[in-house]
């Protein structure tokens, strides 16, 4: 029997902040497409942030990729693979990096599955529940790129590590 | 030569905070300042909303503790819709209320000790920032590290069967419940495997206690010389005077005990709180009215509850609060890092209740909201973790709420933890020309224990770094350095 990789795709950011909201708005997007084209092993999840108990969740899988809003210069997105060496001390000590929580689960477990980070420009950020237009275009990029980098991802086992701008 | 020193921003503290400590010619400490950059907006932004959107619109304030801000609107909501300050509910709403209040503050203490401050004191306050964090626990106490994010895990998982959803939760809504518990989930709760069980959260929060309490006596002299300072203490206590931190009566006593605050109900807070303004800060400073600006601020948080209340209503929790009261002879205890002694203690507490909560069968229950007569006005109040959190909001005819005032935990703690950062300033940094990592974390020390959170929910991967600078009596930037 073949037993299909364990995928963790995880969106966090607060929907009450507009752009913010990108992780959330990803993941509902991957849901209703998930529910016409089924994949095997694929779990979602969403939060506010990252947390220390997150390195527990992923613990348990193959592979991650976290989905998240990004205030960094980039164009409409950025997939990179987790360094877990890029961990460090957060200036916010509630809410810790995807870095910093695959770091926690090696130390804590022995084993980290292989994590990506989908990080989606953002452009505002008030108490609006409603993307910017510049960041719903920059989820529309986005999700087209993760369906065919998935798919890939599912059937190939050494999937890109460099990173790959848009 | 005067210098001026900025630690910008404070690092594992929420939101944006930035230190600047003035010296004299002498290298002695003149002023001390912790400057908050607060987003004041929320306020405005909810008036002319409807008034029963606010306990889910609130938890845009703060991805961090969003629970507490939707219970504390959802009470001052039960106000306005005729269903009483509290007691009113039915017992299904007032409970399901309660095990999602005290799930939040299970993981809230368990990430503050086991993330912030068991590190700072297993490996020093001047020991390697890389490793002062669960990372560093993972690494030399294993055990402990699980400990913490499967204590997290709990308590996340009780606010989802509660709330109904990790964000944007809708477990709380004007006048009640949306939802109670299932018998599968309480079951899940009460015998899951282990370690996630209320049976195991319990006993190793009283590890986490033992914890401390070694640590403590074996650095009894460094942990009560640390930022102690007398103050008045202010929280809700229950109308016997018991612990209850979802509801009560509100309560001040000042560095001696004596009731200054005498068990009010806190629909009045207006009458005997106030806030000022200050001119370098976006956060104000509360303080009780009869006693004036000088004299009237006061603590609140886990150090503030454990000087209001006569005793803490679980067994193993009730223990410890005796022997930690024994420590000041009943008196008021004023250690800063004692707020860490009596976080673990409300751990415990909480652990304890969502214990007995979880054998309680009105959790089950169907009867979810209480409707009454509609008011224009209502107040309510919580104990969030970090302390006291005020809820107030007025509405129009139409329905939509006119005037909301917010007054967090950590705007009351302004001044404490200003004045915190004034000793240990003083301590370590008195004629010194260079500032080490481990001055600077001892100021950071300082504001941590209080759990400063000052988020504004929004996050920026890759940005403020721990900034310090330094400036010379014309404030010319003599020497910047970077985390």
């Amino acid at each position: 029997m073949t037993r299909h990789k364990r995928i963790l795709i995880y969106g966090y950011g607060n929907p009450g902040r507009q752009d913010d909201g990108l992780g959330a708005a990803f993941i509902e997007k991957l849901e209703a497409w998930l529910k016409i084209h089924p994949v095997a092993g694929v779990n979602l999840d969403c939060n506010y942030q990252l947390n220390i108990e997150d390195a527990e969740l992923i613990a348990h899988k193959d592979l991650v990729i976290f989905v998240d809003a990004s205030q960094e210069d980039i164009k409409h997105f950025s997939f990179t693979q987790v360094d877990p060496s890029d961990a460090r001390v957060e200036f916010t000590m509630h809410a810790v990096s995807p870095a910093f929580v695959v770091d926690l689960c090696k130390k804590m477990y022995h084993r980290a599955p292989e994590t990506y980070l989908l990080h989606i420009k953002g452009h505002e950020w008030d108490f609006v529940e409603k993307l910017s237009d510049k960041a719903q275009h920059n989820l529309e990029l986005a999700f087209s790129f993760f369906i065919k980098r998935l798919a890939e991802m599912i059937s190939i086992e050494d999937a890109v590590s460099q990173r790959t701008d848009h | 030569m005067s210098k001026k020193i900025t630690i910008e921003p404070v690092t594992r503290v929420e939101g944006h905070g930035k230190v600047t400590i003035h010296m004299d010619h002498q290298g002695n400490i003149q002023q001390t300042r912790l400057h908050i950059v607060e987003f004041r907006g929320f306020e405005r932004f909810v008036q002319g909303r409807p008034y029963w959107e606010a306990p889910v619109l609130v938890q845009r304030l703060c991805g961090i503790c969003p629970v507490s801000h939707h219970l504390a609107a959802a009470k001052a909501l039960d106000v306005i819709v005729g269903a009483g300050t509290g007691e009113g509910l039915t017992p299904t709403g007032e409970k399901m209320r309660r095990l999602m209040h005290y799930g939040q503050f299970f993981q809230s203490h368990a990430l503050h000790f086991f993330h912030l401050s068991a590190p700072d004191f297993l490996f020093g306050f001047d020991g390697d920032p890389a490793i002062r964090n669960i990372i560093g626990i993972a690494l030399t106490k294993p055990e402990l590290a699980v400990q913490g994010v499967m204590m997290r895990k709990f308590g996340q998982e009780i606010i989802r069967a509660t709330a109904g959803k990790k964000i944007h939760g809708t477990g709380a809504i004007p006048g009640g419940i949306n939802k109670n518990l299932s018998i599968e989930e309480r079951d899940e709760f009460l015998k899951g495997a282990d370690p996630l069980n209320a049976d195991k959260m319990v006993s190793w929060a009283q590890d986490a206690l033992e914890f401390f309490k070694h640590y403590y006596h074996a650095n009894k002299e460094m942990v009560d010389g640390f930022a102690h300072f007398p103050s008045n203490h202010l929280s809700l206590v229950r109308k016997d005077g018991a612990m209850d931190l979802y509801h009560g009566v509100l309560r001040a006593v000042d560095t001696n005990g004596n009731k200054i605050l005498n068990d009010i109900d806190y629909q009045e807070y207006t009458n005997y709180i106030e806030e000022e303004v200050r001119s370098w800060s976006y956060m104000k400073f509360p303080y009780l009215k009869e006693f004036g600006k000088d004299n009237g601020w006061y603590r609140v948080g886990p150090l503030a509850r454990l000087n209001t209340v006569d005793f803490i209503p679980t067994p193993l929790a009730q223990m410890e609060f005796e022997k930690y009261k024994a420590l000041t002879h009943g008196k008021p205890n004023n250690f800063c890092l004692h707020t860490h002694y009596a976080r673990l203690i409300e751990t415990l507490h909480a652990a304890e209740m969502i214990r007995e909560l979880l054998n309680d069968p009105d959790l089950l229950g169907n009867d979810l909201v209480t409707k009454g007569t509609k008011q224009k006005e209502g107040v309510g109040l919580i104990e969030a973790p970090r302390g006291t959190l005020f809820h107030h909001y007025r509405i129009n005819d139409n329905d939509q709420i006119e005037m909301a005032n917010l007054i967090v935990s950590t705007t009351h703690n302004n001044e404490p933890m200003n004045r915190s950062v004034n000793f240990v300033a003083k301590s370590v940094m008195t004629g010194k020309e260079v500032i080490t990592e481990g001055m600077m974390n001892s100021v950071e020390v300082a504001i941590r224990a209080y759990d400063p959170c000052l988020s504004c929910a929004t996050h920026a991967l890759g940005k403020m770094p721990l900034e310090v600078s330094l400036y010379d009596s014309n404030n010319n930037l003599i020497d910047r350095k970077r985390s």
